[in-house]
């Protein structure tokens, strides 16, 4: 057992108790802060398996964005621990089932199933895993890639359009109509005629 | 024992078997089940990048650059229907939300 096996052990056990720390925790904010965790360390483990970019893709995108989103709800919302907590354990027994089953038949299916592959060889020293990866998006992959895009610039729209909260009466300049605004609607010429002052009461009066 | 693809792919499997169990017991709070999902994605991109090394082949890297993508809209989306939801109902129990009567 050499040391990259050590490190794969060990970061495989941490995933797992992070694992299942997020799905036992009671406090959601702590289940993000072990989901957190276990993106670290898959990220250690992927690096492990030489894809680079993508371990620090995760923890950049994931640790970065995703879960800071995440934990800015949990925080926001105001929720009821105890109300939601009741009868967690119900379905246990159902659930270690499935669970337990799926579990054996992989192990079972792919236990001592390597389809044939070993450990490739080392890459040469000039490989960079970034470089291979963006030519590939930029190449072969350019529609996909682009169809990526859209489906971000789709979320950001639906994010913003589900929460924007709508508040009617509020006085705001509307730019629109301020330049749509002509001199005819603003502006009434009134031909008026000379005419002399009065004076006559006070006329009168002498 | 040197680890070889059958032990990435072992991992994978109880990571998403534990994300199956997560669904089954947070049934009631949106939000560990979305983070269930997650985990669950997660054990998805290890098989990916499993493949990708032992067959020398970038296009698995590719396709966990895409399920990231999609996956990263998708809690997006998902947190942002939460937060109206709360808006409007005052609660995120699953079992609340029943005014569909399905």
């Amino acid at each position: 057992m050499n040391f990259a096996d050590v490190v794969f052990f060990l970061f495989a056990a941490i995933l797992l108790l992070a694992g299942l720390r997020v799905i036992t925790a009671r406090n959601p904010v702590h289940a993000a802060l072990w989901l957190v965790l276990a993106f670290f360390t898959a990220a250690g483990l992927w690096m492990l398996l030489e894809a680079e970019f993508l371990a620090i893709t995760l923890v950049l995108v994931y640790v970065g964005a995703v879960m800071v989103l995440f934990i800015f709800v949990v925080m926001m919302l105001d929720i009821n621990l105890e109300e939601l907590r009741q009868g967690f354990w119900d379905f246990l027994p159902l659930a270690a089932l499935v669970a337990g089953l799926m579990i054996v038949e992989m192990v079972m299916v792919l236990g001592k199933e390597t389809f044939g592959l070993v450990a490739p060889l080392a890459k040469p020293e000039n490989y960079s895993n970034t470089k291979e990866l963006g030519r590939l998006l930029y190449t072969d992959y350019v529609y996909p890639f682009e169809l990526a895009s859209v489906i971000l610039l789709v979320a950001i729209v639906a994010a913003i359009a589900l929460t924007l909260r709508r508040r009617p009466g509020l006085k705001a300049v509307d730019p629109a109509w301020q330049v749509k605004q002509s001199r005819e609607g603003r502006v009434r010429l009134v031909n008026l005629k000379p005419q002399k002052p009065e004076y006559k009461s006070e006329e009168e009066d002498e | 024992m040197s680890v070889g693809l059958n032990h990435y792919l072992v991992l994978g499997s109880v990571l998403f078997a534990i994300s199956v169990l997560g669904i089954f017991l947070n049934r009631k709070n949106i939000i560990v089940l979305l983070m269930a999902i997650e985990l669950m994605l997660l054990a998805v991109n290890m098989n990916f990048i499993a493949f990708s090394h032992y067959l020398q082949d970038t296009a698995g890297q590719i396709m966990v650059f895409f399920i990231l993508t999609v996956a990263a809209a998708e809690s997006a989306i998902g947190l942002a229907i939460l937060v109206v939801l709360f808006r409007a109902r005052r609660t995120i129990n699953v079992n609340d939300l029943d005014s569909l009567k399905g």
